[in-house]
């Protein structure tokens, strides 16, 4: 049975000095207020998109630091390169420079939802619970997450793989406005997502998923390095894919590493649909090219001794060069910058921060 | 697919009758049941007359139907749970419903009714997804759909041909968990119908379950039997066995499994503490199983379910059969199975 039942009836911990909330942002923060109560106590990163001569407005009372396209050219110099400029991609700088175990990460358009019971969601607290708690990829529990309260393994469940494994990404949902892509937006533009599912499930090994960067937390010491979210909006044939191409990623290094990704709770209020046919311009290169970056990931064989996150992405790296580069150019770009990445991650984290894996089990 | 295609002449439900006194069970499910076509199995070891009420299209099966249907020089064992698939077998419909006798329907979090035949139908008639996960859930589901970054090929899904419920207040667990949590009651609703993904290996619960007859049929076998095996779920593992190979076969065969909804509700019975004595047994097999499980491969050449029983109980003689003797003879019943259906499933 779940070994952690202890754990569910004790309050979850605030974790508010080892969790570093992102948020990128053209616009203002003004959100930030209705959050204020899950977030205060928490130190935030904000990286500032677009005209860095723009002066972002913080709401009182926020610890934060913030970076704007000035900052980051400063602090990475040349490596700067491997971050997006006029995408919210430019979120991972803030992975980057983060010095807490853990991230959360949330877009300026999201708001606290409510549960059926009318209840505000402190979405933080749900992640984090996520976090702390294993996850189970190596067999399916027909009852979602076992160590919820209320939940446990099901019969039949083999008890050996009953202690799981350590959560390294937890990806929350979203009421209201879904994450839809822009075909599906044109065609559905009233469809509201209004279905509260109380569940938290782990993502099988060896299945990927769109991973959505809007109501995102993870564990940085495990998986951080390899949270890069592409090259995408100016310059770049391609946006509103960095989430998806960060998220397949992650997973075939988590399958690898052992570590698990969960998906479920917590919801948030998406409010703000952006313009379809913006959305189809930037994505319409990722519709079709991801008929054959999908196979890709998929087939994906990591060597044995890939035993940290920063040797796994190097390797991917490889593998994205050698095998995406005839689709398009923009792969060629891409590895670099994935291996760029990993130079700045080391450079801004460095001794001690790349976690081996003990076992370096495949 | 809308609901109104499907004929209800189409769907059988199949109960396997562990009780005799089934007057409260029907009349729960009346509302849901009474539009179909029944197939009562009576598990042999009954010795009492079923009470069933009137209002209902159904045949009844009892032992002697069973002996003179299979015969006797058989290895298969239909008592117990295990009765039901005799009902699987004696079938003429494409879709099947099984529910264990201890449930009732439930109530979803607006106090309606569940209709747990309409869900599986639907869960039946809709596709599945398992080559890649939707994190909306079940994408055909009215107000949902694929989000950004689903692959446009893998839209149109693969059919699906098992759908597995879920059971509020006595949820599924074995022996040990619910011994240890005896309080514990499932009261979460969980509005969702989801896809197992390809290769992901689950606990396939007989409790409350639909599949396709047409496309699965022969692989739902009650081939796994434990020496003490009992007549409460927590004294089993035939469902488990059965699901585990039903699963590595619809993965073959490009076929999908979906889990969720519906929830049936579950009664009260039995002593979780008296039936850990017999169900350790089942416990410790299932531990044995899983590396088997995770990577038996099946042959191209096999391209329908029998075939691909066929081929399972072939990998289980030669890699589980040393280890136990319940397992070589768990494949000896697969074998049997497949024979006893072409001769008398298949119409």
């Amino acid at each position: 049975m779940a070994a952690v039942a202890a754990s569910s009836h004790a309050p979850t911990p605030l974790l508010k000095d080892e969790l570093d909330i992102v948020i990128p942002t053209i616009r203002n923060l003004d959100f930030l207020e209705m959050w204020r109560p899950f977030f205060e106590q928490y130190h935030l990163i904000i990286v500032q998109d677009g005209d860095p001569s723009k002066t972002i407005n913080v709401p009182e009372g926020f610890d934060y630091e913030l970076y704007n396209r000035n900052d980051i050219n400063r602090i990475l110099g040349p490596k700067a390169s491997c971050i997006s400029f006029k995408d919210s991609a430019c979120r991972c700088f803030g992975y980057m420079v983060s010095k807490k175990k853990y991230i959360y990460t949330i877009d300026d358009d999201c708001f606290v939802a409510k549960d059926p019971s009318g209840k505000q969601i402190n979405a933080l607290e749900q992640h984090i619970k996520n976090l702390l708690s294993p996850s189970t990829p190596h067999f399916f529990n027909t009852l979602y997450d076992p160590y919820r309260e209320g939940a446990d393994f099901v019969r039949g469940y083999p008890f050996s793989l009953r202690e799981g494994v350590k959560t390294a990404v937890s990806h929350g949902l979203w009421l209201n406005i879904p994450d839809y892509d822009a075909p599906t937006q044109l065609v559905k533009p009233l469809e509201r997502n209004s279905r509260y599912v109380d569940a938290v499930l782990t993502i099988p090994k060896g299945t990927l998923f769109p991973m959505c960067g809007m109501n995102l937390a993870f564990d940085r010491e495990l998986i951080g390095p390899a949270m890069y979210f592409g090259l995408m909006g100016d310059g770049q044939p391609i946006g509103r894919y960095d989430d998806m191409w960060a998220g397949w990623c992650i997973k075939v290094i988590c399958d690898h590493l052992g570590l698990g990704v969960k998906t479920g709770l917590p919801y948030i209020w998406h409010s703000k649909a952006s313009n379809p046919f913006v959305n189809l311009r930037k994505e319409y290169k990722g519709i079709y090219w991801q008929e054959e970056i999908i196979p890709f990931f998929q087939a994906v064989a990591l060597p044995k001794d890939c035993t940290s996150v920063q040797k796994c992405y190097i390797e991917l790296s490889k593998q994205v060069k050698e095998k995406l580069s005839k689709i398009d150019p923009y792969f060629d770009k891409l590895a670099d910058a994935m291996v760029t990445w990993i130079e700045a991650w080391d450079e801004q984290n460095p001794a001690g921060a790349a976690a081996e894996k003990p076992n370096g089990k495949a | 697919m809308s609901q109104a295609n499907i004929e209800k002449s189409e769907i059988d439900i199949v109960i396997g009758a562990l009780h005799s006194d089934l007057t409260a069970f029907m009349n729960e499910w009346k509302p849901v049941f009474s539009q179909f076509h029944l197939i009562v199995v009576k598990d042999p070891d009954l010795s009492a007359e079923l009470l069933i009420p009137e209002g209902f299209n159904l045949d009844v099966y009892t032992k002697s139907d069973i002996d003179r249907v299979v015969g006797s020089a058989t290895s298969i064992l239909f008592s117990g749970y295990s009765c039901r698939y005799f009902g699987y077998l004696v079938s003429r419909k494409k879709y099947i419903i099984s529910v264990d006798d201890d449930c009732v329907p439930a109530r979803d979090n607006n106090g309606s009714l569940v209709d747990a035949v309409a869900q599986h139908i639907t869960n039946l008639t809709t596709p599945a997804t398992p080559f890649f996960f939707n994190t909306l859930y079940d994408p055909y589901c009215k107000g949902a759909d694929f989000v950004r970054g689903y692959p446009f090929s893998l839209r149109s899904g693969v059919t699906c041909a098992l759908s597995c419920g879920l059971w509020l207040n006595l949820a599924d667990y074995d022996a040990p968990t619910q011994a240890l949590k005896p309080e514990q009651r499932n009261s979460r609703y969980v509005d969702a119908v989801l896809t197992v993904p390809a290769r992901s290996l689950m606990p396939v619960s007989g409790i409350n379950i639909a599949f396709s007859r047409e496309l699965l049929g022969p692989a739902l076998i009650p081939a796994l039997r434990l020496a003490g095996e009992g007549k409460l779920r927590w004294e089993t593992v035939e469902d488990v066995w059965s699901g585990m190979c039903a699963k590595v076969i619809c993965d073959h065969l490009g076929l999908g499994v979906k889990t969720g909804l519906p929830y049936v509700w579950r009664n009260e019975r039995g002593n979780a503490i008296e039936s850990l004595r017999k169900e350790w047994e089942g416990v410790k097999l299932m531990e044995e199983v899983v590396p088997f499980f995770q990577s038996v491969r099946l042959p191209e050449s096999a391209i329908t379910a029998e075939d691909c029983v066929v081929e399972m109980a072939k990998a289980v003689k030669e890699q589980l059969g040393q280890s136990d003797p319940m397992f070589a003879r768990a494949a000896e019943v697969m074998v049997e199975w497949v024979k006893l259906w072409k001769k008398v499933g298949s119409s």
